[in-house]
């Protein structure tokens, strides 16, 4: 049966195809290899989800070899929920990219572009599925290594710098993440991820476990960019190729806080973590990092600066909810990053078609763009609106469950930051619409003439899937909420 | 009870090593403004790592893990697979850097950070333009 292979199937394929892609001649083949890859992992990873939503398991032995000596996938509602996300952004990514990539990328270099882009979907989808913790630094360093790759093919040296500077700080990341998994090796005995759970009941209380803890934390907490740990992340989004900041900010800094999300809940028990300082610094720095990015974001005077200091801001969110340790808590978070990556990639796309038009990205040279730019002027809208919260949209579904949360430990203060976290949110949409909609133009009337890009369904098309799962999902709350439900209980934790 | 302790402390001494050598890589990376002296320390912060692994299979009379009948106590093999992967990784880790700090000469003529930030006129965070 090929379905009971669909788990390695999505980590294999992009894996197979990736070596084929850097060798075929030109970009526009390597686009149809990569696009067709998509098109496989996408039903694959929701015949997944499906399968696992009502709380069955999916166990997948790599060569036959048993757990704990073997690598195992262990496959329940939260790494299938990763899994979509990430498959769903690469595919639309990869439309994008049709355009994109041709406009951004030498053409000598767009077979080799498209290798790194399927090393880093891979690379992130195993980290997402496997149940084998020294797997998960493996596949973290495999999707490491391809994104400094890609972003460093960004226009100006810039790029290379903030490349660098990501490449050390990545690296200084996933070492400690390593000494934390050989702490916690020296003292189970066990790289698996439900038997050191198992191994580590009763003795958890000791210096090595603490220590282990500690690392793996801080390790993951510098990928997912979390306060006061983020400093790598606006540069590398900012002059990173239009289309490596979508997929990044839809996906990378998610696959982080899942593995933080993963360590806490299965592998250290909440009950543990209780009883470390983790749920106080994830709350405070979350708190932190909710105020601190949404005031970057409004000082910024550039659209993918705004952007990415927006990401952080979002980071600080999901750290809220972890922080909680309640099922309710995990519940937000995983919604909101769900929701997060179709805002924010619709914002980066949107972001990019503006780029291609106008040739800038500061603010101040977009003014009056969005008149002539209907289409994308309105999904930035739609996104923008979102990415506050109001109602009906997907950003309000999440922040709901959010402030549920808080409520539920009367952490009232709590609520207090999300809502002016929003307040702030307003003030830098706000900035863009402005910009973009009302402030007087500098173009005639009907500036583009034939080569208006807006017209390339490639660049409007994902953008506009985007911008209505936005408004759908924020109506019908069913799949989202009920996949983030399904996460949670395969946790074993009780959902309201 | 003095002896207990000190033995204690000295059979431990491949841990304490790991330990001064991470702090030696973490401060290189930290402490110098050359490129190429960050990837070194990077180097030798993970060289820290492959030591801590290592010393963790190690079985006190215990020989290396080979099959073979005449040794029944041999050292942990996995710990050392482990570190192999990580050997991989940090190979690749480090070519990267440095196919970076190439482009970087190339383009910049420089190496140093700080002279590299100044160029780029603007400070942590602050990111102009796009």
């Amino acid at each position: 049966m090929v379905s009971q292979h669909f788990g390695i199937l999505l980590v294999a394929l992009p894996l197979l195809a990736a070596p084929v892609a850097a060798l075929l001649p030109n970009g526009r083949s390597s686009w149809t290899l990569v696009m067709a890859v998509m098109t496989l992992c996408l039903p694959i990873s929701l015949s997944i989800l499906g399968d696992v939503i009502d709380g069955e398991l999916i166990h997948y032995e790599l060569g036959g070899w048993a757990p704990p000596w073997g690598i195992a996938y262990t496959i329940d509602g939260l790494n299938a929920l990763m899994a979509v996300i990430i498959c769903m952004i690469g595919t639309l990514v990869t439309i994008y990219g049709r355009y994109s990539v041709a406009a951004d990328i030498p053409e000598n270099k767009q077979a080799l572009f498209y290798a790194a882009y399927l090393l880093c979907f891979l690379g992130l989808l195993g980290m997402c599925l496997t149940g084998d913790i020294f797997n998960v630094f493996v596949f973290l360093e495999i999707s490491s290594l391809s994104t400094y790759a890609l972003i460093s093919m960004g226009h100006n040296h810039r790029a290379l710098i903030a490349s660098f500077q990501y490449l050390i700080l990545g690296t200084i990341g996933a070492i400690f993440f390593l000494i934390g998994i050989g702490l916690a090796y020296a003292a189970t005995g066990s790289l698996n991820m439900a038997d050191l759970a198992i191994r580590l009941s009763g003795s958890e209380h000791t210096k090595t476990i603490h220590t282990a803890f500690g690392f793996i934390f801080v390790g993951m907490a510098l990928k997912a960019a979390m306060f006061p740990l983020h400093q790598w992340l606006p540069r590398a989004y900012t002059y990173a190729p239009i289309i490596v900041s979508t997929f990044l900010a839809g996906t990378a800094t998610k696959v982080a806080v899942y593995v933080i999300a993963r360590s806490v809940f299965t592998v250290f028990t909440p009950e543990y973590s209780l009883k470390t300082l983790l749920n106080e610094l994830l709350i405070v720095f979350g708190a932190i990092a909710v105020i601190h990015g949404a005031t970057q974001a409004i000082r910024q005077t550039a659209v993918k600066p705004l952007l990415a200091w927006s990401s952080l801001s979002q980071v600080g969110y999901f750290m809220m909810g972890i922080g909680l340790l309640s099922a309710t808590g995990l519940m937000a978070t995983m919604i909101h990053m769900f929701n997060h990556a179709l805002i924010k990639s619709a914002l980066f796309m949107a972001a990019g078609i503006f780029l291609y038009q106008t040739g800038s990205l500061r603010i101040a040279a977009l003014s009056g763009v969005g008149r002539h730019m209907p289409l994308t002027f309105t999904a930035v809208v739609i996104a923008g609106l979102s990415l506050i919260g109001v109602p009906g949209t997907v950003g309000f579904i999440s922040k709901w469950y959010l402030v549920l949360a808080a409520v539920e430990q009367q952490a009232w203060w709590i609520v207090g930051v999300v809502v002016l976290g929003s307040i702030m949110a307003i003030i830098y949409v706000w900035k863009l619409v402005e910009t973009l909609y009302f402030q007087p133009t500098t173009m005639p009337a009907a500036p583009y003439g034939t080569d208006h890009i807006e017209r390339n369904p490639a660049l409007i098309v994902p953008i506009w899937i985007l911008a209505t799962a936005c408004i759908y999902l924020g109506l019908d709350t069913g799949m989202s909420v009920g996949a983030a439900k399904a996460a949670v209980n395969s946790l074993g934790l009780a959902t309201p | 009870m003095i002896n207990y302790i000190s033995i204690h402390w000295i059979s431990h001494y491949n841990y304490w090593a790991a330990i001064v050598i991470a702090m030696v890589g973490l401060y290189m990376i930290i402490g110098h403004n050359n490129l190429i002296k960050k990837v070194a320390g990077l180097n030798i912060l993970q060289t820290a790592v492959f030591l801590m692994y290592i010393s963790m299979g190690v079985i006190t009379d215990g020989t290396a893990p080979i099959a073979a009948e005449t040794f029944t106590i041999y050292s942990n093999p996995l710990p050392q697979v482990l570190m192999l992967t990580a050997i991989v990784v940090g190979v690749a880790t480090t070519a990267m850097a440095f196919a970076l700090i190439v482009r970087i000469k190339e383009t910049c003529n420089t190496v140093d950070e700080d002279e590299l930030l100044e160029r780029e006129g603007h400070q942590n965070g602050n990111v102009e333009e796009w």
